[in-house]
């Protein structure tokens, strides 16, 4: 696992991705051609609430010419920037992913590759020419040709193109960093590299595909929704269609424009217009954090998981461990102790040394010595025989190690072990901290001095976050290699749920398959090819790109900033997306409350004048009511292109919490709201000469 | 005592009466739905029917059941009416004409009982117990079975069966509607309602004319009228008779009973979904929608809107004295709320936005409480849709009870919510552009007009079976539009809610957490409520507007 050294990419998103969650509107105008693009019928037949607008806007169009005067053409070309808004809206979230795949294009130059034949011989190939399986050589300074693991060598490679990221990788044969990424470059050394993806197949390939749109799929959630929509337009349908029978009746007649009018005034249109651009944008908000969904579905399921697997080491706690306490023997001083500490460890580039050193300086403050003060010092390396390192200087020996091997070496010099220093030793090791024992001898003067505590490091904040999820119903559970105690200690100081300690890929797969059994979603971070199976069988698999290709074909999410602790970050947005379309659609049909009032009674109040008292708005004219409500139902989807597109706010909380929120915002919101949309519009175009 | 308190005792009593049966009763039919053992009685009529009673039926098979077991039940009733001279207890009566007929049968085995004809001189005793009196139980039950199924699918995991039809159907009648129909025929006669097999009696009135009553086994098809939400009274007059209900107490007692099935099953479903807040929740959406409308009604009768009803102080017109405005308007929307249709007063008399409130309540689609079973699965789908919407706002995808509302599951429910609207708008508007439909409509020309027409397929499409009378419905279009309406109006939705059920049933639970929506607080209640009144009401506003708002505004 590789550790991580800088703070999550969210924070500090690479400058050259596309404009994050903000929205400018001059986009709206770049826009505009690839939404006039949309109006043909073929395209807008998958949105059937818009479909309806546009068939709805053809009719009107049609009898304007026979039934002529400026309210019919009003309507008219309101019913056509009812539907051109919709696509643009779907435009302008499609255009921002055009900006990364844009990017993403330019890594994909034509390359050449040096392709080895079986006999060892070299051979120049066009890189699109690579098939599975091809052995190709890279140097430094050259580009990588195609996705695959390294076989051979070690190097180090700049990534930039794809994660945004400039510090290079170090990317070697066997083990979980081997997998190499085409269109990145080589900067060091010299690998050979086999060919894991087809040409056009590559991970880049994907990667533009995803950030354009272009293999979207709609998710499960969409279709339902979606389906939910298509039922309350044809339930509006025919409210609308069975009216002119009802009005006949009573004596009096509606045009088929106003009926057309009402109807995509009616229907859920916000919600419809908006519902692609929050599903692309969502994808779109991944990949600003350097995550590819390569699915929507992995994105929705991400909203649900009732548990997150997440390994301990990168994730919970900084990579490695450190010293955080001295613990002296006998009447040894707690500074004589660190003194000696930081001696032995002087020469120990270990980060288990340093931080001894570091924790000698902060909390007694010795200042660091280098080695070079030292003339007369022979430093002992640390080797896997003695399990022991340390430093010999002026007739003073001190050796740091493992209690076993320090103690050996305290009766090999004639020395003996106090009772005490197991006790020290045992309770570190009870704790799930690692000791490590000094020993000095002077004299012929051996003894422990005393045992120096490392432990595992829980990252900052890491206890709120996890909080957070509880709140929100999410389980969290650390795995780990360590045994049951040591797992168990860090388990509650980072606050998670529940630990696997000891596990194997084994084990993490069977506490997959359990959690899933009992029908939650789960999901994982991993990196290695042993990782794979666990990857697949999770509902969100979140690979790291450090990781295997056999692990980044296994999830159904690559981080490209092998960061773990995104993954938290990844609910999140799962969460978000699904809020945003259940707010708008409230709203949606909130709204329509406000538009009978505006429309039915400018439509019968000639005859039955008791219905003017549903004029609760007072509107100017039956006229100016009905083109304002058209005019107000259009200019909201183009008012919530922003909201669709950055995503609700969202905050972790309760269920009830944020129901008790969102009602209240969208759902009274939409209530009320477009009474005074309406009133301002009519007020507005009540001037016009033949409205008011 | 004034008007106003006595109302309100009236009112009193009746949610104190419900409140009383909610525990027990709703429990008792838990248990009978749970209960693994048949009784001696049910053992023989298996036997003699043929059903296993250990078989448990797919959603596929149940819904066939009810379809074959509804079939059969209209062609009997059919054949009854139209052989009804040759058989015998006719009294005398003619044989049924084939629309009527046909238009009868399909409003009894819907459960709608819509009543085109004037009972006391077109059915004999015949028709009326053993057709029509088999009917108001069976067609009661099948609804009320359907629930069960329903809530089976909810408390169920991965499986494909939802439970016996057969089994649920018998034991619906023997153990649920069999015994209070006999305690409470008792009642109702201790009360005054009439009981015999007496022919006609000739009497004659005030004015000095002669009119023929006939007795008959009023009072046993009274208490079914009621608790099985059914409404075609034996009389034409209906629940306004005094031979049907012959005082105050009566009336509170009548009321109780075409509620008390329908709010208890909210228990039921709390039990057996092993969470009796989810029951009151449902219920409570319930109650606050029967509340709101009750208290409409009464208001705008009580005001009285109109020269003469103001000179009268309130409008009494079609009002029996005996109740009053506030009892009636009690009536009403308990009998616009449970798809009952039984009346204590003239619907038609009714203030417009009084008898507008009536028809409204009826287009929210008969779920506040709603008929005997259907208006529990009725509201659970509107549940599931708030909670589809609502599920979306907490950021998950959405869930009711554990289970997962997938794209399947939002295609039925989408497809149940188009159907009674489709029905109510398209029949309305077929009858609207007929001249020979047109012609039936007494007060020609006015909002009132088209309110009686808009009423009448709302009756129908929504199982109600109460009407605006100034309408000849009996009449060839009629008859026969109404009666599909009913056919369509029925069994269209308990087809889709036995396919949601067994959509359901084969779902894994997923665990309840700290995000899941929690659908058993007022929050829920409110957003359900929301859901009912904007999804299902805005669909007819238009025709509202049209109708009784043209005429009350």
């Amino acid at each position: 696992m590789t550790t991580l050294t800088k703070p999550p990419a969210s924070k500090a998103a690479p400058a050259k991705k596309a404009p994050s969650g903000l929205f400018d509107p001059k986009m709206l105008l770049t826009s505009l051609p690839d939404a006039l693009k949309k109006l043909d019928p073929r395209v807008m037949m998958k949105n059937p609430v818009m479909f309806v607008v546009e068939v709805g806007a053809v009719v009107s169009t049609v009898l304007a010419f026979t039934d002529s005067s400026v309210f019919v053409w009003l309507i008219v070309i309101w019913l056509w920037l009812t539907t051109i808004f919709a696509n643009l809206a779907e435009a302008v979230a499609e255009g921002r992913g055009k900006a990364q795949a844009d990017t993403l294009r330019r890594a994909k130059t034509e390359t050449t590759a040096r392709r080895l034949k079986a006999d060892g011989i070299e051979e120049e190939v066009a890189a699109t020419a690579l098939q599975l399986g091809d052995r190709v050589v890279v140097e430094a300074g050259q580009i990588i040709p195609g996705d695959g693991d390294v076989v051979e060598g070690v190097a180090s490679v700049d990534e930039s193109a794809i994660t945004g990221e400039s510090a290079p990788v170090i990317r070697e044969s066997g083990g979980d960093r081997s997998a190499v990424t085409g269109g990145t470059k080589v900067l060091s050394d010299r690998i050979v590299v086999q060919i894991t993806t087809k040409p056009g197949e590559s991970f880049i390939d994907r990667m533009i595909a995803l950030v354009e749109g272009a293999s979207r799929q709609k998710t499960p959630n969409e279709i339902a929704l979606n389906i939910l929509l298509a039922s309350l337009t044809i339930v509006f349908l025919l409210a609308t269609v069975t009216l002119p029978p009802f009005a006949n009746y009573a004596g009096s007649e509606i045009s088929t424009v106003i009926l057309v009018a009402l109807l995509v005034c009616l229907i859920p249109t916000t919600i419809g217009a908006l519902l692609s651009a929050i599903g692309i944008a969502g994808m779109d908000r991944l990949v600003q954090r350097n995550v590819l969904a390569m699915s929507g579905r992995a994105v929705e399921a991400a909203g649900d998981v009732n548990t997150l697997l997440l390994d301990k080491t990168g994730t919970i706690t900084l990579g490695n461990r450190q010293a955080s306490e001295f613990i002296p023997l006998g009447d040894v001083s707690e500074t004589e102790l660190a003194d000696a500490a930081q001696l032995s460890s002087l020469a120990d580039e270990t980060p288990e040394g340093r931080s001894i050193v570091v924790l000698a300086k902060t909390q007694y403050g010795l200042r660091e010595r280098h080695t070079g003060e030292l003339p007369h010092a022979t430093f002992v390396e640390f080797t896997a025989q003695t399990r022991m390192s340390g430093v010999d200087v002026d007739g003073l020996q001190i050796r740091k190690g493992a209690a076993g091997a320090v103690s050996a070496w305290i009766q090999s010099h004639g020395g003996t072990v106090e009772a005490d220093l197991g006790n020290v030793v045992d309770g570190i090791s009870a704790s799930g901290g690692t000791p490590l024992v000094v020993a000095s001898s002077k004299d012929g003067a051996v003894r422990a001095l005393g045992v120096i505590h490392l432990k595992d490091v829980v990252k900052e904040g890491m206890r709120e976050r996890f909080d957070q999820m509880r709140a929100m119903g999410i389980r969290t559970v650390m795995i780990t290699g360590d045994n049951p105690l040591t797992a168990q200690a860090i388990a509650e100081e980072a606050g998670v749920d529940d630990f696997l300690a000891e596990a194997t890929p084994e084990d993490k797969m069977a506490l997959i398959k359990k959690e899933q059994e009992g029908g939650r979603l789960v999901a994982m971070t991993g990196d290695g090819t042993n990782d794979a199976p666990a990857l697949a069988q999770a509902d969100v698999g979140v690979a790291m790109n450090s990781g295997t290709s056999a692990a980044k074909e296994a999830g159904n999410m690559v981080d490209l900033d092998s960061n773990p602790t995104k993954l938290i970050e990844i609910v999140e947005i799962g969460k978000q997306l699904l809020i945003t379309r259940g707010s708008l659609t409230t709203f949606s049909i909130a709204n329509d409350v406000a538009k009978y009032f505006a429309i039915l009674p400018a439509l019968f109040a000639a005859t039955y004048p008791g219905l003017d008292k549903l004029n609760i708005m007072r509107l100017e004219s039956a006229e100016s009511a009905i083109l304002s409500a058209v005019i107000f139902n259009a200019l909201v989807i183009v008012a919530l292109v922003p909201l669709a597109l950055r995503g609700v706010r969202y905050k972790p909380s309760s269920a009830s919490a944020m129901l008790r929120r969102n009602l209240l915002i969208y759902g009274v919101g939409g209530l009320v709201s477009p009474f005074i949309g309406i009133k301002l519009i009519d007020l507005l175009i009540s001037v016009i000469p033949g409205i008011g | 005592m004034s008007d106003t308190a006595a109302g309100l005792l009236q009112v009193g009593l009746l949610v104190l009466l419900l409140a009383a049966a909610y525990r027990p009763f709703g429990g008792y039919m838990a248990r009978v739905y749970s209960s693994e053992k048949d009784n001696r009685v049910e053992k023989v009529t298996y036997k003699l029917l043929g059903v296993d009673s250990k078989a448990d039926q797919t959603w596929a098979v149940y819904a066939r059941s009810v379809l074959a077991f509804s079939a059969v039940g209209v062609i009997l009733l059919y054949l009854l009416q139209r052989f009804q001279a040759q058989l015998p207890l006719s009294l005398g009566l003619p044989n049924v004409e084939q629309g009527s007929a046909f238009n009868t049968a399909a409003s009894f085995v819907s459960n709608t009982n819509w009543q085109g004809y004037v009972p006391e001189v077109t059915m004999g005793h015949l028709v009326q117990f053993a057709g029509l009196a088999v009917q108001n139980f069976v067609s009661a039950a099948v609804g009320i079975v359907v629930a069960i199924a329903l809530i089976r699918g909810f408390s169920r995991s991965k499986t494909d069966r939802l439970g016996n039809f057969w089994v649920d159907l018998i034991r619906t009648v023997l153990r649920v509607l069999l015994p209070i129909a006999v305690v409470g025929t008792l009642v109702l006669v201790a009360m005054g309602v009439v009981q015999n097999f007496s022919g006609m009696h000739e009497v004659t009135t005030v004015a000095g004319q002669t009119q023929n009553i006939p007795g008959g086994p009023v009072a046993s098809q009274e208490i079914i009228k009621e608790l099985g939400t059914n409404g075609g009274g034996f009389y034409n007059a209906n629940s306004a008779h005094p031979f049907e209900n012959p005082n105050p107490l009566s009336d509170i007692f009548e009321i109780f009973l075409l509620l008390v099935i329908p709010v208890c099953l909210t228990r039921t479903f709390g039990v057996m979904v092993k969470d009796k807040k989810q029951g009151y929740a449902i219920l409570g959406a319930m109650g606050t929608i029967w509340a709101l409308f009750t208290f409409s009604a009464t208001f705008f009768e009580n005001q009285g809107a109109g020269t003469a009803a103001r000179a009268a102080g309130a409008a009494m017109e079609g009002k029996e004295t005996r109740f009053g405005e506030w009892a009636s308007a009690l009536f009403a929307t308990s009998t616009t709320g449970t798809s009952t249709g039984a009346v204590n007063s003239m619907h038609d008399s009714y203030t417009a936005l009084g008898g507008g409130t009536a028809l409204f309540h009826m287009m929210l689609g008969e779920v506040t409480p709603g008929g005997t079973g259907s208006g529990l699965y009725g509201m659970l789908v509107l549940a599931v849709l708030a909670v589809f919407v609502a599920g979306l706002m907490v950021g998950r995808t959405p869930e009711y009870l554990r289970k997962k509302i997938t794209a399947r599951e939002m295609k039925l429910v989408s497809l149940y919510i188009l159907t009674t609207p489709a029905i109510v708008l398209i029949g309305t508007a077929i009858a609207m552009g007929l001249e020979t439909a047109r012609a039936s409509i007494l007060n020609t020309g006015g909002p009132h007009g088209f309110s009686e027409v808009l009423y009448a397929f709302t009756s129908a499409g929504n199982n109600n079976g109460s009407a605006f009378a100034g309408i000849s419905a009996n009449t060839l279009f009629y008859n026969t539009a109404l009666g599909l309406a009913m056919l369509l109006g029925r069994f269209v939705p308990m087809m889709l809610v036995l396919a949601l059920a067994g959509s359901f049933a084969k779902q894994q639970p997923v665990p309840v957490t700290q995000g899941t929506l929690p659908t058993h607080k007022a929050l829920f209640v409110t957003m359900l409520v929301g859901v009912v009144l904007i999804v299902t009401g805005l669909t007819y506003f238009p025709a509202i507007t049209l109708g009784p708002l043209a005429e009350g505004l």
